[in-house]
Order: structure tokens, then sequence, then C-alpha cells
């Protein structure tokens, strides 16, 4: 048996994240408490080298590394970026509300980037086991992360909820991939879909399947596996929350893209019909039930599951023009999703999560200008122009069309649309037309204030010229 | 000399931009500034779109002043702008009322004024883009995003019940346009393109055309509004601030029917066609059974509400005759006759109902009331008032001499030539309508004074006379010589109506 030496470049903003996020653990070891702040420091730091590293190196062709099991393309690098961004807006938006809380710590950071480093091996997986490996380590993170505020009753529970059922969508996908295994020999994405389309007998590969399907929609939080997703949401403090509902959504992108695209492509028409029920499914329950919710991180929370029934329409067209909407819309949602919980710790303070819907009455009242943002957040979430959730919908929407057979679903999807508009709507009517009730003065740090409007003009500003995204995620996709 | 310049964009970007200005700017204390630089930005729009007019060449329904820039690449989706005959009018008529609404805001909005004169300016910018737009992308992204200002005004500064109203306003419109939105991704998944223009060159067979016509119709008819989706309307105009009514009522209306001209009628002949009765016999309603609803209200905004609905009945009466006109004579002239005096029709009810609403909230904001009962006499404390208010009362009853007459003459006259009793039914609204306007008159102007309130009525002050006497002179001006309205639609109307008659089967 010969050994060689893997080709370690495709690899090397991994490497370099694996030995930086070390690097922040040792250190804050040595920092005092009132120093934390060099920390927070090193950990966006970090996050800036590897944004750099993935820049320069950035690749359109496909890399393959490690006997095949990692792989580098556009579509990684690419949402791997998007994660980057994302991850580094939450550390810059959390900041100020784990310092109000005593959960300034360490473990935030070296989390989050353990977390960041899961998401990326995700993305780059080309093998079940990368597949995972990333899955597992992202997950490990985020559990740990929810059960920080240790002596938080909801928190605990919601660290709780989320772990049992999180294990147990991990033992269904691992049961899938088990019987992929079983039928094609081989762990390799790319191995199994060249074997699958000689299956003669689909009937056990369905059935891996559905199983790898149920772990997928687990993950992203659609229904009716979305059971964790309004108490996680709820129950994590709301850096926390901030962290989940953005950078592991492109995560899970990636993980659906590369299981059913890369490994299952040939099986389309089987999973189509499952993602179109799970769609509808998520659309249904998560725009009707945030209208019932009086909790913003709740509503929030469905909308995140209406959302995810939108993002899986561009992919179970089984076209590369649809997969690059649903990743456009991905990055897009991450990008609001952001927003939307940074405005809630942008309005809390010591004692007062501003997580109530009765806490925006009469914002435009207090401040104008942080009411527009919500404003802005809210019309983009429910799909109104120009703002650029307009575009994500206008982009999956349009690739349902095009499938001539699928006209009746885009229909449906637009008819809960408007369903949803409405609780977005009562957010802006809060905001707008009460008086308020809360008359103090909101108090944030003004790193805090400007990254949030420029959160915010950039979900304007990318509706007014969303070309560009729109464009690089084409290429992406498309090769 | 101005034919170089990018006219359209100036008139859409221009509000917008001085919108933006107007929020940074305010300043709580100083509300002049706020007034004087918002009223800057209304005029200087409305100088601005004066060479649409000035330099139109009569005779071409070639789409001009156009402006052909690529938007969005990946999608093909373009900034092209262009306006022809029937779009340009009602540009004017956009920035026109705009400066009618800033100076009815004047002294009136007390309340976050900067915040209501952005969003008026905004919501200029916006309309204007919906009727320039020659991308069916463009023009949805501008159809929507309006929704947003109007949304605010009518919560923010409305009546009591404003939230409810605000909401159904909005739910309404965004269930009508989302299915357009669906028919515009087919279109374009059929074509390749999001040009408007391509679309009406584009063959299909009926089935498509009739779903391609529903799914417009939804979104036309919620805005036009056609019976029986018009519930919103009397809603949200009786709780809009006086701006939003006028607004509401002189142009948001009107991006409805020119919907239909711009989309429905071109783009899906043959299902429209097919469907003419549908939509003779929803106009009809309107125009018949709206018109006795007016006749009952108690509040006048609502009033003038329901009387809108009736009135843009005609319109869409006069748009879908022409395929019977055309069987019946073999000729053109009766249909363009027919959708010309829609558009006539279009125009002049914007000045009306918008100088009707605007005379309401002269009286509002003296009595804080617009129930009529509360009201008599008013003619007693405020002469010159009550002589504009009957003036646009009798327009809005159609008196010859008056731009009402117009329009409404020329749908009747060309419907007597697609069936007597369209005709019939759409000349009871001379009855009826006369019936409802002036019984509103009688009531409040007229008579003895009936209360106290009415007796302490201080005339109207030189503001209000402005904004009254021009509504005033534009609605005489258009009565008397309507020339210049109709040569400038002429050419266009006549390439619609080819459009429309030939089949695309």
């Amino acid at each position: 048996m010969n050994f060689e030496i893997p080709n370690i470049i495709p690899a090397i903003p991994e490497i370099t994240l694996l030995s930086l996020a070390c690097l922040v653990m040792v250190v804050d070891l040595f920092v005092e408490q009132e120093n934390r702040v060099v920390t927070y420091l090193l950990s966006q730091l970090s996050l800036l080298i590897v944004f750099v590293l993935t820049l320069v190196s950035f690749t359109a062709e496909t890399q393959l590394t490690f006997s095949n099991t990692f792989v580098r393309d556009a579509m990684s690098d690419v949402l791997k970026l998007g994660v980057y961004i994302s991850v580094f807006i939450v550390f810059l938006y959390a900041k100020d509300y784990l310092r109000q809380r005593d959960m300034f710590k360490g473990e935030f950071y070296v989390l989050g980037l353990f977390g960041v480093l899961g998401m990326m091996i995700l993305i780059s997986a080309h093998n079940l086991m990368t597949v995972y490996l990333g899955l597992e380590l992202l997950s490990l993170s985020m559990y740990a992360m929810v059960a920080m505020q240790r002596d938080s009753e909801s928190a605990s529970e919601a660290a709780m909820k989320y772990f049992v059922l999180g294990a147990i969508a991990s033992g269904m996908l691992l049961y899938g991939m088990s019987m992929i295994y079983g039928v094609t020999g081989s762990l390799d994405l790319a191995e199994i879909s060249y074997k699958l389309a000689a299956v003669s007998d689909q009937k056990l590969t369905i059935f891996g399947m559905v199983f790898i399907i149920v772990g997928i929609a687990f993950k992203l939080g659609a229904a009716p596996f979305h059971m964790w997703v309004p108490d996680v949401y709820h129950g994590a403090p709301t850096s926390v929350t901030l962290y989940i509902a953005s950078a592991p959504k492109i995560a899970a992108f990636a993980m659906l893209m590369r299981l059913l695209v890369d490994g299952l492509l040939s099986l389309q028409p089987y999973w189509q019909d499952i993602l179109i029920i799970l769609a509808i499914a998520s659309m249904a329950i998560g725009n009707i039930v945030a209208i019932a919710q009086g909790n913003l991180k709740r509503m929030l929370a469905y909308s995140a599951i209406s959302h995810i029934g939108f993002l899986m329409l561009g992919v179970l067209t089984g076209q590369q023009s649809g997969f690059a909407a649903s990743m456009f819309y991905a990055l897009s949602y991450a990008l609001m999703t952001l927003g939307g919980f940074g405005m809630i710790v942008l309005l809390s303070r010591k004692g007062f999560e501003a997580d109530k819907l009765a806490d925006y009455k009469g914002l435009n009242e207090r401040s104008p200008w942080a009411a527009f943002m919500m404003l802005i957040f809210m019309f983009s979430m429910a799909g109104v122009p120009p703002f650029l959730g307009f575009w994500a919908k206008l982009s999956v929407l349009k690739e349902v069309v095009a499938t001539d057979s699928l006209l009746w679903l885009a229909i449906v999807a637009v008819i809960f649309s408007i369903i949803g508009a409405f609780y977005y709507l009562r957010i802006i009517k809060l905001m707008y037309f009460d008086k308020a009730e809360d008359t103090q003065p909101i108090s944030a740090d003004i790193d805090l204030k400007v990254a949030l409007s420029a959160n915010s003009l950039l979900v304007l500003g990318l509706g007014l010229l969303p070309g560009g995204l729109m464009a690089l995620c084409m290429t992406a996709i498309v090769h | 000399m101005f034919v170089d310049w990018p006219i359209l964009s100036l008139v859409i970007w221009l509000p917008i931009i001085g919108g933006i200005a107007v929020l940074a700017t305010a300043n709580e204390s100083r509300p002049m500034q706020t007034r004087v630089l918002s009223m800057l930005v209304a005029i200087l729009t409305f100088i601005l779109s004066i060479p649409l007019y000035s330099d139109f060449q009569l005779g071409t329904p070639v789409m001009q002043f156009q402006e052909n820039t690529s938007w969005i690449k990946a999608f093909n989706i373009n900034y092209h702008l262009g306006v022809d005959g029937i779009s340009m009018p009602l540009i004017l008529l956009t920035t026109f009322m705009t400066v009618i609404v800033v100076i009815a805001g004047w002294e009136v909005i007390k309340f976050k004024q900067a915040q209501y004169m952005a969003a008026f300016l905004i919501m200029e910018g916006l309309m204007n883009g919906v009727f320039a737009a020659m991308d069916a992308a463009l023009f949805y992204v501008f159809w929507e995003a309006m929704l947003i200002p109007m949304f605010i005004i009518i919560g923010v500064w409305g009546g009591a019940n404003r939230v409810y109203a605000t909401i159904k306003f909005f739910l309404y419109t965004f269930f009508g346009s989302v299915f357009m939105l669906i028919a515009l991704l087919y279109l374009y998944f059929k074509t390749g393109s999001f040009e408007i223009l391509d679309y009406h060159q584009f063959k299909f067979g009926l089935e498509a055309q009739t779903w391609i016509f529903i799914a417009f119709l939804v979104a036309f008819a919620v805005k036009v509004p056609m019976w029986p989706v018009h519930t919103w309307l009397p809603d949200a105009h009786v709780e809009a601030p006086t701006g939003g009514s006028v607004i509401l009522a002189a142009i948001m209306l009107k991006l409805g029917a020119y919907g239909f001209l711009r989309f429905s009628l071109p783009i899906t002949p043959d299902a429209s066609q097919s469907l003419d009765w549908l939509m003779i016999s929803l106009s009809l309603i309107a125009v018949v059974y709206i018109g006795f609803v007016a006749l009952v209200q108690q509040d006048m905004k609502k009033l003038i509400a329901y009387s809108s609905i009736s009135h843009m009945g005609f319109v869409t009466l006069g748009f879908f005759i022409a395929w019977r006109i055309y069987a019946n004579t073999g000729d053109y002239n009766g249909a363009v006759m027919g959708i010309e005096g829609g558009m006539v029709q279009m125009i002049s009810h914007g000045f009306i109902s918008g100088a009707l609403f605007l005379c309401v909230g002269v009286m509002y904001d003296r009595l804080h009331s617009r129930m009529i009962k509360d009201y008599g006499g008013v003619v007693n404390t405020m002469p010159v008032f009550a002589g504009f208010m009957v003036l646009f009362a009798m327009a809005n009853t159609g008196l010859p001499g008056t731009s009402g007459f117009v329009g409404e003459f020329m749908v009747i006259l060309s419907s007597f030539k697609a069936n007597f009793w369209f005709a019939f039914l759409a000349a009871t609204t001379l009855i009826i309508g006369a019936a409802y306007t002036l019984w509103m008159i009688k009531r409040v102007i007229f008579g003895d004074v009936t209360n106290g309130g009415v007796a302490k009525l201080q005339d109207i002050n030189r503001r209000e006379f402005m904004f009254l006497a021009l509504l005033a002179v534009m609605v005489l001006l258009f009565g008397l010589w309507p020339a210049p309205l109709l040569e400038v639609m002429d050419a266009s109307v006549a390439n619609l109506v080819t459009h429309m008659t030939q089949s695309k089967l």
C-alpha cells in the first residue's frame, strides 16, 4: 500500500480556520474578563483571514482532494464566502448583547468558529462521511451554543430539545446513507451518482433517499420536521438565534445540493415529489402559524420555515438554473434574517429582550431610522419589491413556472406569500400606526447601529441592483 | 431642447430622491423648511414633465422618450422606459396632482409632516415609473413598491379605523398582483423576454390566453376597482387623509385601467374578446348598482368613493365594447372612440374626484366630520367654497362644458354602436349620478344653516383657493376643449385597436 501526501491546497481555508480557532481557544485562556474583547477581535480576524484566503484563491474549476472526499468548486467558494460574512455579522451584532448579559465568554466565539469549520466541511463534502462529519461538527457546536446560558430554563430546554431531535435526525440521515452504501457499495458522491444510474431496481435506493431527505429536512427546518425551530429560536439567547438562523441555512442548502444533486440526481423524479410536499407543508405551516405568534423570535422562526419552503422550490425543479435560484434565495435569506434578528438585538437592553411584538409599538416615534430599517427587512421578507426578498422569490418562482407541469405549485406558493404578508404587515402596523408604550431611548453601540444600517441598505441596494449576486449564483452552479 | 434629457428617469427619480432628502432634512421645529422643499420637488417634477407633452410627436404610436439599459442581465430584465399617447397624459396627471396634494397638506398635516410629504413624493416617482415602464419586471417592481408608501399614508394619517382599512387595501392589491406576476413569468418563460412590446407580438392559444387574461384581470380589477372586488376602496378612502384619498382616486385607480390597455387588451386580445361579455357586465353593474349604493351613503367621502367606482365602470365599459362595435360597424372608428372616451374619463375623473375629495377635506379640517347630516347651508358662510364645490359636483354628474361630460358622452355614444341596452344602462348614470351628487350638494351646501358649527365656518383661504382654482381650470379646460388630450391619444389608441382586432390564434 502506497501512501500519497494529499493535495492540501484546496483545503487551505479549512486548515487555517482550524488552526486559528485553536489559537483563539488558547489565547482566550490567558485573557482576563475585562480584556475579553481580544477574543472577539481575534475571532473576527480569523474570519477575515479565511475570507481573504478563499477570495484570492477563488476558483471556477472543480478540485478534488483527500481521496476525493473533499471538493472545492465555485459553488463551495461562494457559499463559504456567504458563511464567513454571515458569521462575521453575527459576532458583530452579538457583542453588546453578550456583554450586557454576562455571556461575553470565549466559548461563544470558539464554538462559533468551529461551527463555521463544520459548515465549510459540509459545503465542500464529496463523500457521505464528509457530509456527516461536517454536519456533526456544526450541530454539536450549535447545541452547546444554545445551552451556553446555563441558568436560563428556556435556553436549557431549547438545547435539550435541539439535541434530542437533532440526534434523531442524524440517525435517520446515517441510516439512509447506509442504505445507499448498501446499494452502490460506495460513499463517494460522484461514484454513487454514476452507479445509481445503472441500478435497475430503485426500491432500496428510494428507501434510503427518503431517510436522507428526512435528515436534510430536519436540518433545514422544513415542515413537518420543523418542531425544533420555534422552540430553539425562541429559547436560545438572541445572539445564538442570530447564528442558528443565518449561516447554517446556507450550509444546509449546500448539504441538500451535495446529497440530492451531486449524489442522487438520477432519483430526481422521486425526490421532486417529496420536496414538493415538504415545500407546500413548510409554506403552509410557516405562514399560517406565524400569524398566531406574539413573540417576534417565534414569528421569525415560523417565517424561516416558510422561507425554507420557498427555497426548496428552486431545487425541486432539478434544473441548474433552479439550483442557482435556490442558492440566491439562501444567500438573500441569510442577509434578511440577520437583519431581522439584528433588530431584536438593537432594541434589547439589559433585562429587556425586545422580543415581544408589543415592544415594537410606536417605534417610528422613538427612532424613525430603526423603524425604517425594520420596515425594509419586513417588506423584504414579505417579498415586496424593490427589496432583495422579492428577487429571491421571483427567481425561484420563475424556475417553477418554467417547469410546465408545476405551474400550479407557483400559484400555491404565491397564495401562501399573500397569507405571509399579513404578519409582516402587522409589525409595520405596530411600528408606524400605534403609540409607543416603551419610551426608553435606544441604547446601542455605534458599531451595531452602523452595521445594521449597512445590512438594511444592502437589502435595499441589492433589491435595486440584484444582477451581480444573481449572476454570481448562476456562474457558481452552471459551469 | 429637452429631448436629449432622460426626462422619464428624471420624473421617476427626482421625486424619490427629493422625498429621501425631505426625510433626511426633517426638523420638527421647522415645518416650513419641509414644506418648501417638498413643494420645490413637486413643482420641479411637474415642470420637468411638461416637455413630455410639448415635445411629444403626434401621429405615431411608437414609444417616445425611450431609455433602455440592461438592468439584470441574468434574467434579461431591462431598465426600459418609454411613453406613448396612452401613458403620457397619465404621467402629467400624476405630476400635477402631486403638486395639488402637497399644497393641500401644507398646514393640515401636523404629525410627522416630513414623512407625509416624503411618502407622497416617493409615491409620485413610483407611479410615474408604472406608467413609463416598458419592461414587465420593471413595471411590476414599481407597481408593488407603490403599495408601501400608500400603506403608510393611510395607516399613519388616516381616520379612526385606519389600520383595518390599510391592511385590507394592501392585502387586496397584493393578492391581485401576485397572480399578475405568475402571468408575467409565464410570458417570460414563453418568449424569453420581459419586454412588454414583445408580448404584444407574441402569438399563443386561447386557453393560455384565457388564463393569462384572468391573472391580469385579478390584478387590474382589484386596482380599478371593479365590482365585486371593490370593497377595499370605500374603506381606504374613508380612512385615508385627504391627500391619500386624492392620490388614490385620481391616480391609483387609473393604474388598473392603464393595465388593461397596456397588458390585457393587446397581449390577450382573443381571450379579451371571448370574455368581453363578462367585462361589460361587470362594468355595467359597477355603473348602475354602485350608483345606487352611492345614493344612500351618509358619509361624503364614502359617497365620492362609490361614485368613483361607478365612473371607473364607464372606463372599463369603453375599453371592452370595442369588439362588439367592430363586429357591428366593421370599422375601427367606433372602437377608437370608446377607448378614447374611457381614457378621457380617466383623466377627467382624476381631476374631478380629486377636487371633490379636497372639498370634503376643506370641510373636514373645519368641523372634523365627513357626515352629510353635520352640514347644511354651507353656502351661507362659505360662498366661494360653495361655488367650487357645486362646479365639481356638476362636473361629476357630467354637465356639458365640464370634462366629466366629454368622456361619458363618448362612451355612451360608442356603446350605442355596440348594443342599445348597453347604452341605455350606461346612460342611466346621468340620472343616478346627478341624483346622488346633487342630493348631497343640496343637503350640504344649500338650505338654511343647520347648526352652530356651520354658522362659525370661515370661507376658504388663499391656499385652498389656489388648489381648487387650479383644478377648476383643468375641469373646464378639458370640458370646453378636449382636443389637445384627444390628439395625443389618437395614434396610440388606433394602434391598440388594430392589435386588439388581430387574432393571435
